[in-house]
């Protein structure tokens, strides 16, 4: 009996009772990216951890400097240089106790660094001689990720089983405003808050992916709020703050670790090289605007803030610049050297047990070696 | 000797078996995917499982087949072996990026450090009615793809015992379920099911002296057919079934192919571009002397999975194989 055969029967009824499956109010992101330095809050920060920030900041550019020049010199294939954006980097290795594990993008190599990463292992991937140069495990950072925010969702899955295994760990997840906009950015915070997994996403806002404004890559009213589309909180933060990034990425990762869920972080930022030695920025951004962000510059800031209230002097300062030099020596040095490359390693670690196919492979390429030796006596 | 007591059994229950006896087993085994908790997958493949284990081992994600595995690489990162239903074979294909991209290199990016111990099992193929994207054989995208093992069972017997090998691989297994045998029932013995192992191995289904049908998967019961009704024509031939395509059994292939001296391929996938354009090949590479006839192809033709009433015309049947056979030069013998 359809509707109209059954008029006078049919008794309109209002729909099932509907309200919002959370509030949104407390997930919208403050509008005003949060800032320690030159605030109030500076006062409350622990001077130990400030000292700490500023000298891994410091050894942070200075890496960036070193492998950009390995790069020119030709002992890197490509280096996509963080400079600018060591607030971010040092903060979320910082934040982090040992067990948890951080998920870098391939820009994050000094993310990695700081968290323990060997510095020479962690160009592998740049350098080429292999993909990932270091045991995952060891210090619990995942391989540097090209594919954009396919890392994200590996973040959700590593935080989501460590949970299921009653293990106190949270996974930090890296990525950039242009992987914003891949699927598996939604698909990973989705199921993170399904979850309710111990994550924290933070997203480097640099302003471009490669050549081409957050204009054309969102529409939203910044990167954060998209966290209230999944429900979880957004946090705006200055990410050329390392007090800043610290404390909101601190407080995500105290909530995630107590059962509180996923938060996503914005840092706004400025990526002050060009996307790589390969880019020409002066294609799609003008001088002026570099110059605006050297102003608000990660480190300046924080040695600023430190001199001024008597916590560094020209002795600290120096010293941090010590250290660094010790590093970027150390690291030109081992640069330097040729990696021992075994062209057999092509066929290692494909299966747990190479297949017969691989196996006739194997040999080929041995009898060619074996070959091309003897032609060279 | 034991009497053992065969019973009929579909696949689909075979396979529920093997993934119940796996997580029984080993705690670390855990079961994702659409509607695979309550409602126990569409196809009824993980029935019980969610409400044995519990909704952490058996669990209802979100619809997002990249979310699903990317987030199954993570949980295999940690320790975990989880085994992952794709709902349909069209619908695996989101999840590419994270297959290709990460599933299938993590163990060789790192060195060895990191496998990921990983099944996604993939219905696949037609021949069951299904609307547009429910009836691909997508296996050419997988075998193509270095660091999967790509496997796919014909019997109810192997789609536990593979079932069971996959998800004990340190590997990481595109387990490709033929969904119009899902309800295809067999003698089986329930109480002593066997894993078979190690994946890679081939198996002669129908000995003969003839030819070779080298098949896999949902076609292996048409060569079947097609084998008892070729008799009628005076050929005697041997059917082989693949069951894992990564790892290919070049042994046993080619082993069949020398003693019939002739072969034809026969796969639900497209011809072009196809495994039997692969397999072809390396029978051609290692048995040239031994043929009679070039190896030919019975495949599904080159076009998009056609509408379901048009579907018989494009799948691989026994008309077709038997005329393959008969093109392989048997004149010349007189």
């Amino acid at each position: 009996m359809t509707v109209m055969e059954q008029r006078g029967a049919y008794k309109p009824t209002p729909p099932p009772a509907w309200q919002p499956r959370t509030d949104p109010a407390p997930l919208l992101p403050d509008v005003r990216p949060y800032r320690v330095l030159g605030t109030e809050a500076a006062a409350q920060a622990d001077p130990g951890l400030l000292r700490r920030l500023y000298a891994e900041l410091v050894r942070g550019r200075r890496y960036n400097a070193q492998a950009t020049a390995l790069t020119k010199q030709g002992r890197l294939a490509v280096y996509p240089s963080s400079t600018g954006q060591e607030a971010c980097e040092v903060a979320a290795a910082l934040v982090l106790e040992d067990r948890d594990w951080l998920f870098p993008s391939y820009r994050d190599t000094l993310a990695a660094v700081a968290r323990g990463v060997d510095p020479v292992q962690a160009l592998t991937l740049l350098r080429g001689d292999w993909h990932t140069g270091y045991d995952p495990r060891e210090h619990r950072v995942a391989p540097l990720c090209t594919p954009l925010a396919t890392q994200l969702p590996h973040a959700v899955g590593l935080a989501h089983a460590a949970r299921l295994k009653g293990d106190d760990v949270v996974a930090l997840a890296m990525v950039g405003d242009g992987g914003s906009s891949e699927g598996d950015f939604h698909e990973a915070l989705n199921f993170a808050a399904v979850w309710q997994a111990p994550v924290v996403f933070l997203v480097q806002n640099n302003g471009f992916a490669i050549s081409v404004p957050l204009a054309k890559q969102t529409a939203a009213p910044s990167l954060a709020h998209k966290a209230v589309g999944y429900g979880m909180p957004g946090r705006l933060v200055d990410g050329n703050d390392a007090a800043a990034v610290h404390q909101v990425l601190a407080d995500a990762v105290r909530r995630a670790r107590e059962g509180g869920g996923p938060t996503l972080v914005e840092a706004i930022t400025y990526r002050v090289e060009a996307h790589t030695n390969a880019d020409d920025a002066t294609r799609y951004r003008g001088d002026a605007e570099v110059e605006t962000w050297r102003g608000h510059d990660p480190i300046a800031l924080l040695e600023h803030e430190l001199t001024e209230r008597g916590l560094l002097d020209e002795e600290g300062i120096q010293a941090a610049r010590n250290a660094a030099e010790t590093m970027a020596a150390d690291l030109r040095e081992r640069m330097n050297q040729d990696p021992p490359l075994d062209p057999m390693d092509l066929f290692a670690h494909v299966y747990a047990e190479p297949t017969s196919q691989l196996r006739e492979q194997q040999a080929q390429l041995r009898a060619e070696l074996a070959a091309g030796q003897e032609g060279a006596h | 000797m034991t009497t053992v007591a065969l019973k009929p059994a579909t696949m689909a229950q075979a396979l529920t078996r093997a993934m119940r006896d796996a997580m029984a087993a080993d705690p670390t085994v855990h079961v994702m995917g659409e509607d695979v908790g309550t409602l126990g997958g569409v196809f009824r493949v993980t029935d019980g499982l969610a409400k044995e284990f519990g909704e952490d081992r058996c669990t209802d994600t979100p619809l997002a087949e990249a979310g699903i595995l990317g987030t199954a690489v993570g949980m295999a990162m940690y320790g975990l072996r989880p085994v992952v239903e794709m709902q349909f074979d069209a619908f695996a294909y989101p999840a590419f990026e994270q297959l290709i991209s990460h599933v299938s290199r993590m163990r060789n990016r790192t060195r060895g450090a990191m496998p990921l111990p990983l099944t996604i099992r993939v219905p696949y193929g037609g021949g069951i009615g299904g609307v547009e994207h429910h009836s691909d054989s997508s296996e050419a995208y997988y075998m193509a793809t270095p660091g999967l093992h790509v496997v796919t069972p014909a019997t109810v017997a192997d789609a536990y015992g593979l079932l069971r090998a996959a998800i004990a691989s340190d590997d990481p297994v595109v387990f490709l379920e033929p969904k119009r045998l899902y309800w295809s029932k067999d003698s089986w013995n329930p109480d002593d099911p066997q894993t078979v192992e190690p994946i890679g191995r081939a198996v002669v289904r129908r000995s003969g002296r003839s030819a070779t049908l080298i098949t896999y998967g949902p076609s292996v019961p048409v060569c079947l057919e097609a084998a008892e009704a070729a008799r009628e024509e005076g050929w005697d031939l041997e059917v082989v079934d693949l069951r894992s395509l990564v790892p290919f059994d070049d042994e046993t292939v080619c082993a069949s192919v020398r003693r019939t001296g002739r072969a034809v391929v026969v796969h639900e996938s497209g011809g072009f571009g196809g495994p039997g354009g692969e397999i072809a090949a390396r029978v051609t590479e290692r048995c040239f002397h031994c043929l009679e006839a070039p190896v030919l192809r019975v495949a599904g033709f080159d076009i998009p999975y056609p509408p379901p009433m048009l579907e018989r015309h494009h799948l691989p049947g026994v008309d077709r194989i038997l005329d393959a056979v008969g093109r392989l030069q048997w004149e010349a013998e007189g």
